[in-house]
């Protein structure tokens, strides 16, 4: 099979120089949580590399996912998830890249039975030409009634000359579901920065700060939430 | 401590300060009272270093500083407050975190050592006690879902804990109802009545100044002090409004 090109929506905005070289990539790591099973999972992406992930979710069993990736020129989180009735999928995903770095976390949540839940938070910090991408699909079961399902997706962009691409998509055959979605991209308030400037804090701190209040959160609840904000703290440091 | 020279500044190139000259000494309280749109939160935010404010001519030393070529985190090391008019919120940054690094950034500016957390609950705690804000408020993220009244208050809180040497107080007054403008004054002269500090107070009304007595009170009319006096000039003002007094 040849390596995808910018033709294939889930490809569209990927280093396709950095796929090919890294073609053809392994098999999709498989993870089948039973009936009633808890799975929880961290993914420091930090190196430059492609990971893909299907997850199936049994009945009324949960998954919760964290996701931070920051290394490497190019690097991709890749989630195929499907919930079995009742169950539950949480995402918690931040990506921060600098300099020419394309990072991208692609998720595809399948509802395939009723009464599952779901829900994506994930949050983007790009600096230099860096491009972040979060392409993120719900499709809903024509019997998947009285699915729950939320994604909030947020960039914050600290130079103009960087990249955000945000795609929520939603295909739903079922008539009796909830599916949430907000998504925005902005820019660090410069009236807040210069109200915590003015209080003391330099530049670099300022933005720091409002940066990991804009993270915060999307970690909680994570085995090694500790490690995932210093880590995630110390890349913003790079940045600022 | 403070001396403004002549001082023109622009916003988006408009002039806006024309020529601006004001002294402020050690132990003194000015007021500065004027018309919408004579350049009174200028001066704050130019003083202060806000971007985009140009200064296009004139000097403004702080303590025999050169305050213009410092950038505002530095102003603050230096001893500089600036109060504002609208404070800003800022979602997700809790209030003590944020007065706590930058504390210890203006500390550790000035080759102090750091308060630890502890020690800045402490100091935390009898400022909002002081000023009758509860601390559950103070762990909030930044002024979110503040009342008017409850930002400027938290204002004053914030500068009691940075316990400033210059305290610029940009209608610190306004959007406060009548017991809350009395704790906000007394809190005033708590913190900043002292020899060693100095306090610009900009507002429209006089009636702070029932509580904050000043020691002298300018009257700034299109970008420039047109008139000086003692606290009697803000009755004045009151009296016979900015009008009667430019003509």
């Amino acid at each position: 099979m040849p390596a995808p090109t910018r033709h294939d929506e889930a490809w569209r905005y990927s280093d396709i120089a950095a796929l090919e070289a890294a073609w053809p990539l392994p098999a999709p790591e498989s993870i089948i949580v039973p009936a009633g099973g808890h799975y929880a999972r961290t993914i420091v992406q930090d190196t430059g590399s492609i990971h893909q992930i299907e997850i199936a979710i049994g009945k009324d069993a949960t998954a919760a996912i964290h996701v931070l990736s920051i290394g490497g020129e190019y690097g991709r989180v890749e989630l195929n998830v499907t919930l079995h009735e009742g169950a539950d999928f949480k995402l918690g995903a931040v990506q921060i890249a600098g300099g020419t770095q394309t990072l991208e976390i692609i998720t595809t949540v399948t509802h395939a039975e009723p009464k599952a839940t779901s829900s994506q938070i994930v949050r983007s910090v790009l600096a230099g030409t860096a491009t972040g991408t979060y392409l993120g699909k719900v499709a809903v079961a024509r019997d998947a009634q009285l699915t729950d399902s939320a994604q909030s997706v947020k960039a914050m962009l600290l130079d103009r000359s960087a990249t955000a691409n945000a795609k929520p998509e939603l295909e739903i055959c079922a008539d009796d579901v909830k599916c949430a979605h907000g998504c925005a991209i902005g820019e660090l308030d410069p009236m807040g920065l210069f109200y915590l400037e003015a209080r003391g804090l330099s530049p670099a701190d300022a933005k720091k700060l409002m940066l990991q209040a804009f993270v915060a959160g999307v970690f909680e609840g994570a085995a090694d939430e500790e490690m995932l904000i210093e880590t995630a703290l110390k890349k913003l440091g790079e940045l600022v | 401590m403070l001396q403004i020279t002549k001082l023109h500044a622009n916003v988006a190139d408009k002039p806006i300060l024309k020529g601006l000259t004001l002294s402020l000494n050690a132990g003194e309280i000015h007021a500065i009272m004027g018309p919408n749109g004579a350049g009174k939160s200028t001066l704050g935010y130019v003083l202060s270093g806000r971007p985009g404010y140009e200064v296009t001519e004139g000097s403004v030393t702080f303590n025999g500083q050169d305050l213009l070529a410092l950038e505002p985190h530095e102003r603050a090391a230096a001893g500089l407050f600036l109060g504002f008019q609208y404070p800003v919120e800022i979602p997700g940054v809790s209030n003590v975190r944020f007065l706590r690094e930058a504390l210890n950034a203006q500390r550790k500016s000035r080759g102090e050592a750091p308060l630890s957390g502890a020690e800045f609950l402490k100091v935390a705690r009898e400022q909002a006690t002081a000023l009758g804000m509860d601390m559950d408020m103070l762990k909030r993220p930044v002024n979110v879902g503040f009342s008017g009244g409850e930002k400027k208050r938290n204002e004053m809180v914030q500068m009691g804990i940075i316990n400033p040497a210059l305290a610029i107080l940009d209608e610190t007054d306004s959007g406060l109802d009548i017991d809350a403008l009395r704790i906000v004054g007394d809190g005033i002269n708590r913190i900043m009545r002292k020899p060693d500090k100095a306090v610009l107070l900009i507002t429209h009304y006089q009636r702070l100044l029932d509580y904050v007595k000043p020691d002298f009170v300018h009257v700034l009319a299109d970008g420039r002090i047109t008139r000086t006096g003692g606290p009697e000039l803000a009755l004045e003002l009151e009296r016979d409004g900015y009008k009667e007094l430019a003509a």
